[in-house]
C-alpha cells in the first residue's frame, strides 16, 4: 500500500470517527426513550416499551411549557420580523459612515452572549417599572413580555441578516420603472417591495421561531415565575432521571429528520426545474 | 449592498424617506428606533450603570442613600466584608473572594481549551470536506452536521449524561469490557462539561473554516507537493495562512458560546464545580443581590470583547472578517 492510500484510509476512519461522535449520544438516547428501565439508559436493555411516551404526554408541566413557548415565539416573529425588515431597508438607505456604526450597533446582539442579554432585559425593565411608579400587575413585571423583549434584540438582527442578504440581489430599476409608471411610494412598497422579499420574510419567520423555542439562556433570567419548554426540561434534566424526556429528545429528532429530507427533496427538485429550463 | 442608483437620483428621493413614502418611512423608523433604543442601547447601559449601584429595597431607590459604588466590583475581588478568605501571591496574602476568583478564571481557561479542541476536532474535517470531498458528497456531510444541531441544547447535554453518567451506557461498556473495575465519575471530573460544550459548539466552528477552506486553490497544493514539501509544511505555509480569518472567526464564536454557556454546565458540570453563568445566574434567583449579578455580567461582556481583540491582534484581521 502507498503512503497515499494509508493517508486516504485514515482520513475516511477519522471523519466516520467524526460522524460517529456526532450522531452516536442522540442515537443511545433516542433508544433509551424506548427501554422499559425506570432509569435513562440502554444498558441494561430491560424490553421495548411507548410508556415513556404515554407519560411525556400525560406531563401537565411539559405541555404548558410548549404552549408558554408557542406563545413567545409567536411574539417574537411578530415582533422581530417587521424591526429585522425595516432594518435590513434602512441600511441601504444610510451612506458609508452611518451605514458602518449603524451596522456595529444592530449586530452587536448577536455577538453578545445570551446571558447578559437575559441580565440587561430584566435590570432594564424592572427599573423602568420602579421609575414610573407602575403596578405590579403590568408588563414590566411580565415574563412572557420580557422574555420576548429578550430574545427578539438579538433575533431580529438574525431576521436583519436574512433580509439584507435578499436586498442585495434587489433591481433597484424595478422601482424606478414602477415610480416612473406613476406608482406612489407606498404602492411601491406593497407591490414590489414586498413580493420580492416574500420568500426572505417566510425564512425570517421560521428561523425567529425556532430560535425562540430553544432559546434557554436569556430566557432563564426574564421569564421569571413562568416556565417555558426549555426551562421546565432544564430543571427535569439536571436531576436526570426521567426516561420520558429521552421521548421527547426522539420526537423532536424525528421531526428534524423529516424536515431535514423534505428540504433536500424540495432542494433538488427545485434544482431539477432550475436546470430543465 | 451595492448601491447602483446614481448620487443624482438619490438626491431627488431623500425628502420621501429615501425612497420609502413618508408613512412607511416612519414606521420603520419608529420600529428600528425602538429596537435599538429599548432592546439594545438602552438596556445594556441600564444594566452597566446598575452595576455601580448598591442592592436598595424598592422604597429606598432614588433616595440619599441611592448613589454609585465600586462595592459590587470589590465583591468580586475581596468578597464580603469580614471574610476570612485569603490568597497567596508573590509571597504575600491578599484578602480576597477565592471562590468566585476561581470560578472566573477557571471558565476562561476551560472555554479556551473548549476552543483548542475544536479547532483541532474540525480543522481536518473541513479540509475534508473543502478539499478533497466531491459536490454531493460534501452536500450530505453538510446536511449531517446540521441536523444534531436542530436538537435544543438542554436534550444535547441530557444525551451526554445517559452516555457519560456513573451508570450510564460508556462506564457499563467499560466495565463489560473490564478496562475500569468501579465506575468513574466523567461528571464530577468535568469530563462530561468539556466533551459537551465541545460538541455544542461545533458547527460554529466548522462553519467559518469551511467558507475559508473552500476558496483555497486546490492548485496551490499540488504545486507545494510537487515541489517536495512534507504535509505539515503545506498545512503550515499554505493552508493555515489561507484560513486565517476563518480560524479567527471560528474560536471568537466558540469561546463567546462557551463562556456564556448555562444549560451545559447546569446540566453537565459537578455538584461543585460552578461556571461563571451560573454564579451571575445565582445572584439573580438565588442569593438575589442583582447589581452584584449585573456587575458580573459586565465582567463577562468586557472579557468577551477583550478576548475578541486579542484574537484580532494575533491573526491581524478585522472585526469585519471575524464577524462574516
Amino acid at each position: 500500500m502507498s503512503a497515499d492510500s494509508v493517508r486516504k484510509a485514515m482520513m475516511g476512519f477519522y471523519v466516520l470517527l467524526f460522524f460517529a461522535w456526532l450522531f452516536g449520544p442522540l442515537l443511545i438516547m433516542s433508544a433509551s426513550s424506548f427501554n422499559a428501565a425506570s432509569f435513562p439508559t440502554v444498558t441494561p436493555w430491560e424490553g421495548f416499551t411507548l410508556k415513556w411516551f404515554t407519560s411525556l404526554f400525560g406531563n401537565r408541566d411539559i405541555r404548558d411549557g410548549v404552549l408558554t413557548s408557542l406563545t413567545i415565539g409567536a411574539g417574537v416573529v411578530v415582533v422581530a420580523v417587521p424591526i429585522g425588515l425595516a432594518a435590513a431597508v434602512l441600511m441601504t438607505k444610510l451612506r458609508s459612515r452611518t451605514r458602518s456604526i449603524y451596522y456595529a450597533v444592530v449586530v452587536s446582539p448577536v455577538l453578545m452572549p445570551g446571558v447578559i442579554i437575559g441580565v440587561s432585559t430584566k435590570v432594564f425593565w424592572d427599573r423602568l417599572g420602579v421609575a414610573l411608579d407602575a403596578p405590579y400587575s403590568s408588563f414590566f413585571y411580565d415574563g412572557l413580555f420580557l422574555t420576548v423583549m429578550g430574545q427578539a434584540s438579538f433575533i431580529s438582527a438574525y431576521c436583519m441578516l436574512i433580509f439584507l442578504a435578499r436586498l442585495q440581489r434587489f433591481d433597484r430599476a424595478q422601482e424606478e420603472a414602477a415610480l416612473d409608471l406613476g406608482a406612489s411610494h407606498m404602492q411601491v412598497f406593497f407591490k414590489v417591495l414586498i413580493p420580492f422579499l416574500r420568500p426572505a420574510i417566510l425564512s425570517a419567520a421560521v428561523l425567529a421561531f425556532l430560535t425562540s423555542f430553544e432559546n434557554y439562556n436569556t430566557t432563564v433570567f426574564t421569564i421569571l415565575p413562568e416556565k417555558t419548554l426549555t426551562t421546565v426540561l432544564a430543571s427535569k434534566v439536571r436531576l436526570g432521571t426521567d426516561p420520558s424526556i429521552s421521548a421527547l429528545a426522539f420526537l423532536i429528532i424525528a421531526v428534524t429528520i423529516f424536515g431535514a429530507i423534505l428540504y433536500e427533496i424540495r432542494a433538488r427538485s427545485e434544482a431539477r426545474r432550475l436546470g430543465a429550463r | 449592498m451595492n448601491d447602483a442608483a446614481p448620487t443624482g437620483a438619490r438626491r431627488f428621493r431623500l425628502p420621501t424617506f429615501g425612497g420609502l413614502g413618508a408613512s412607511v418611512g416612519i414606521v420603520f423608523i419608529i420600529l428600528v428606533a425602538f429596537w435599538v433604543m429599548m432592546m439594545i442601547l438602552l438596556p445594556t447601559s441600564y444594566m452597566v450603570e446598575y452595576s455601580f449601584r448598591f442592592d436598595l429595597p424598592p422604597g429606598k431607590v432614588g433616595g440619599p442613600e441611592d448613589v454609585h459604588t465600586l462595592d459590587n466590583y470589590r465583591f468580586l475581588l475581596f468578597g464580603p466584608e469580614g471574610s476570612p478568605e485569603r490568597l497567596w501571591l508573590f509571597g504575600h496574602e491578599f484578602k480576597a473572594n477565592t471562590l468566585h476568583l476561581n470560578v472566573f478564571f477557571k471558565t476562561i481557561i476551560a472555554a479556551i481549551l473548549v476552543t483548542m479542541i475544536d479547532l483541532a476536532i474540525c480543522y481536518p474535517i473541513t479540509f475534508f470536506m473543502a478539499q478533497r470531498a466531491t459536490g454531493g458528497m460534501a452536500r450530505l456531510m453538510v446536511l449531517c452536521l446540521i441536523l444534531p444541531f436542530w436538537v435544543n441544547e438542554i436534550l444535547r447535554a441530557f444525551a451526554f449524561r445517559i452516555l457519560l453518567g456513573t451508570g450510564g451506557v460508556l462506564n457499563t461498556f467499560l466495565m463489560d469490557l473490564g478496562v475500569i473495575a468501579e465506575p468513574f465519575d466523567f461528571i464530577r471530573q468535568d469530563i462530561a462539561l468539556y466533551v459537551g460544550l465541545s460538541y455544542a459548539y461545533i458547527l460554529l466552528m466548522i462553519f467559518p473554516l469551511y467558507n475559508a477552506l473552500e476558496s483555497l486553490d486546490r492548485n496551490q497544493i499540488e504545486a507545494a507537493r510537487d515541489l517536495g514539501a512534507p504535509v505539515w509544511r503545506i498545512h503550515w505555509r499554505i493552508v493555515i495562512p489561507h484560513a486565517k480569518a476563518g480560524i479567527a472567526s471560528g474560536c471568537t464564536m466558540v469561546f463567546m458560546l462557551a463562556v456564556g454557556a448555562l444549560a451545559m454546565p447546569q446540566i453537565l458540570g459537578g455538584p461543585s464545580n460552578l461556571w461563571f453563568t451560573q454564579v451571575i445566574y445565582d445572584r439573580f434567583n438565588t442569593s438575589l443581590n442583582w447589581p452584584v449579578g449585573a456587575a458580573y455580567a459586565f465582567v463577562l461582556l468586557v472579557t468577551c470583547i477583550i478576548f475578541v481583540l486579542v484574537v484580532m491582534r494575533l491573526f491581524r484581521v478585522n472585526l469585519g472578517e471575524i464577524a462574516k
